[in-house]
């Protein structure tokens, strides 16, 4: 399956200043591995040291929220817009 | 020349991003004694600029301060004889020092009310329980302290236009800032808000934009838009100014303690939206307190949220120190953030200071708003409600002492929520005669 994932500013130093960029997974989990081959050190950014994303990202899946999905295990069509957003801004 | 000295610095906010030393560029700009930017996480250091996320671990960046060189008698002085707004604690916060003299709404100093009347009705002792009433600022909410510090960053950072995501007050709070120094602004808000709070947002001229959706959904609309070209040069007050901006919230802890004869509340009870206000009332509070301007004794903080959003509530009962979102659904929009950026510092510092997480219906919402309004002459918004409304809760739970000084927050003018008391109104109508009154039994 292939999704496109908008990359925030501050991951763009591991993407050479691309905004998007073209992964491959039918799971969220397995999407942010792919970039990982692609763009090394990404995946420590966006995950912690157990492997669940850090409490202050946001990942959508199309328009949908992954906390309120599965967390990682999120089904990732082919297709689909994966967005990478801090969570820190708002209020 | 304009275009290229904008386009110039924005960049500066991807330079700073990548770089963890010091740049003449970045260094050069003057916020007083904001000295860096610290991720409130990791401690990772960066120059000051417009960013707001950490490299290392996206957690959000807050302003370091050098504050060395304050003598604490002088400086009291100084605040003393200061203008009676904001720009009295100055020397405190991310802005030059000659911030008085350029244009700006000049929000703060508005009524810490004590609330006798309304003490009497909850069970509090008299003389114990104060409203901090901020309906007083420029835009009728505290968001004028907010907005008035991304201003300077705004301006120091060299962007021309100002931007938000916003439930309304903040929205209002920026057009009219904008307008006053000289900024275009083009704000988001979530397409179906109080009428009340779009009009006062459009009124001032600004561009007003509403997203389909919840605030949640225009608050990660305008996370996309800053890395995209379209956003490029904006200054989005909450997002890449957020550093600066949600400083402002500190002016409330100094306000508070210094009407109060420079002396630390026992209590207080603040609303919680994103949860930026409350954490950095508690850190105005520890700057007071560590600049010996106020005596170091315990203090608690308690958080209060509508029950139709109430994810910092929700973890806080459930003994949890990350929040799970939640869909809002309440009549207290101006706090309906599902997905509360700051909820996991909210919860350190409920539990850090002894206070408490608590949540209110909307009738008790409602209850609350008529209760102020009837003991103290005081309209709030709903969310003075929602504090009023809790600060009840935590009496009647015992959570709240009733015999130590409290301040309860009132964030916003009910002028703004009036679909929330729709049903209050006329008490009869009559024909202009006497004979008419008695028939009514008003006499």
């Amino acid at each position: 399956m292939s999704v496109t994932v908008r990359i925030p500013t501050i991951l763009r130093t591991y993407t050479g200043g691309q905004a998007e960029v073209a992964a491959e997974g039918t799971t969220l989990g397995e999407v942010i591995q792919d970039l990982e081959k692609n763009h090394t050190g990404i995946a420590a950014r966006v995950l912690d040291d157990q492997g669940k994303l850090r409490r202050f990202v946001n990942v959508y899946v199309n328009d949908d929220d992954v906390r309120f999905e599965q967390g990682l295990e999120t089904a990732t069509p082919d297709g689909a817009g994966v967005s990478i957003i801090p969570a820190v801004a708002g209020g | 020349m304009r275009k290229m000295r904008r386009k110039g610095l924005a960049s500066m906010a991807v330079q700073t991003v990548a770089s963890t030393t010091d740049s003449a560029a970045a260094n050069s700009v003057d916020l007083g004694p904001a000295a860096a930017l610290s991720c409130r996480e990791c401690g990772h250091r960066v120059p000051l600029g417009p960013v707001f996320a950490c490299e290392e671990c996206f957690g959000p960046l807050e302003i370091a301060y050098d504050f060395s060189a304050h003598d604490t008698e002088e400086l009291r002085k100084r605040i003393e004889a200061g203008p009676a707004n904001i720009w009295r604690y100055a020397p405190l916060l991310p802005v030059p020092a000659d911030v008085a003299t350029k244009p700006n709404l000049n929000p703060g100093w508005t009524k810490l009310v004590q609330a006798d009347n309304l003490a009497r009705e909850l069970g509090v002792d008299a003389g114990k329980l104060f409203v901090k009433d901020d309906s007083g600022n420029p835009t009728h909410s505290f968001k004028d302290r907010v907005v008035a510090q991304a201003i300077e960053a705004a301006r120091a950072f060299g962007f021309t236009t100002l931007s938000c995501s916003s439930t309304g007050n903040l929205a209002g709070a920026v057009g009219a800032a904008a307008a006053r120094a000289g900024f275009r602004s083009c704000v988001f808000i979530p397409h179906d808000l109080e009428q009340g709070k779009v009009v006062m947002a459009a009124v001032y001229g600004g561009e007003l934009v509403g997203i389909e959706g919840n605030y949640d959904d225009v608050n990660r609309f305008c996370s996309e838009l800053i890395g995209d070209p379209a956003g490029e040069g904006w200054g989005f007050v909450n997002v890449n100014l957020r550093p600066y901006y949600a400083e402002g919230s500190k002016t409330l802890a100094y306000e508070i303690c210094e009407q109060l004869g420079w002396r630390l509340p026992d209590q207080l009870v603040i609303p919680i939206a994103s949860g930026s206000q409350l954490t950095k009332i508690d850190k105005g509070l520890r700057e007071l307190i560590g600049l010996g301007l106020v005596e170091d004794r315990p203090y608690k903080i308690f958080g209060a949220q509508a029950e139709g959003c109430s994810p910092v509530s929700t973890a806080y009962k459930a003994g949890h120190d990350v929040v799970r979102p939640q869909k809002p659904d309440t009549i207290a929009k101006s706090l309906a953030i599902g997905n509360p950026a700051d909820g996991p510092y909210v919860l350190d510092i409920a539990r850090r200071t002894g206070g408490a997480v608590e949540d209110v219906d909307d009738g008790r919402i409602v209850e609350a708003i008529k209760l102020l309004a009837r003991t103290e002459g005081i309209f709030a918004e709903t969310a003075g409600g929602v504090t009023v409304g809790v600060t009840r809760k935590l009496l009647e739970s015992g959570a709240l002492d009733p015999s130590l000084t409290t301040v309860v927050l009132n964030t916003g003018d009910g002028l703004k929520t009036l679909d929330a008391v729709a049903g209050t109104g006329l008490t009869a109508t009559i024909r202009p005669s006497l004979e008419s009154f008695r028939e009514a039994g008003l006499v």
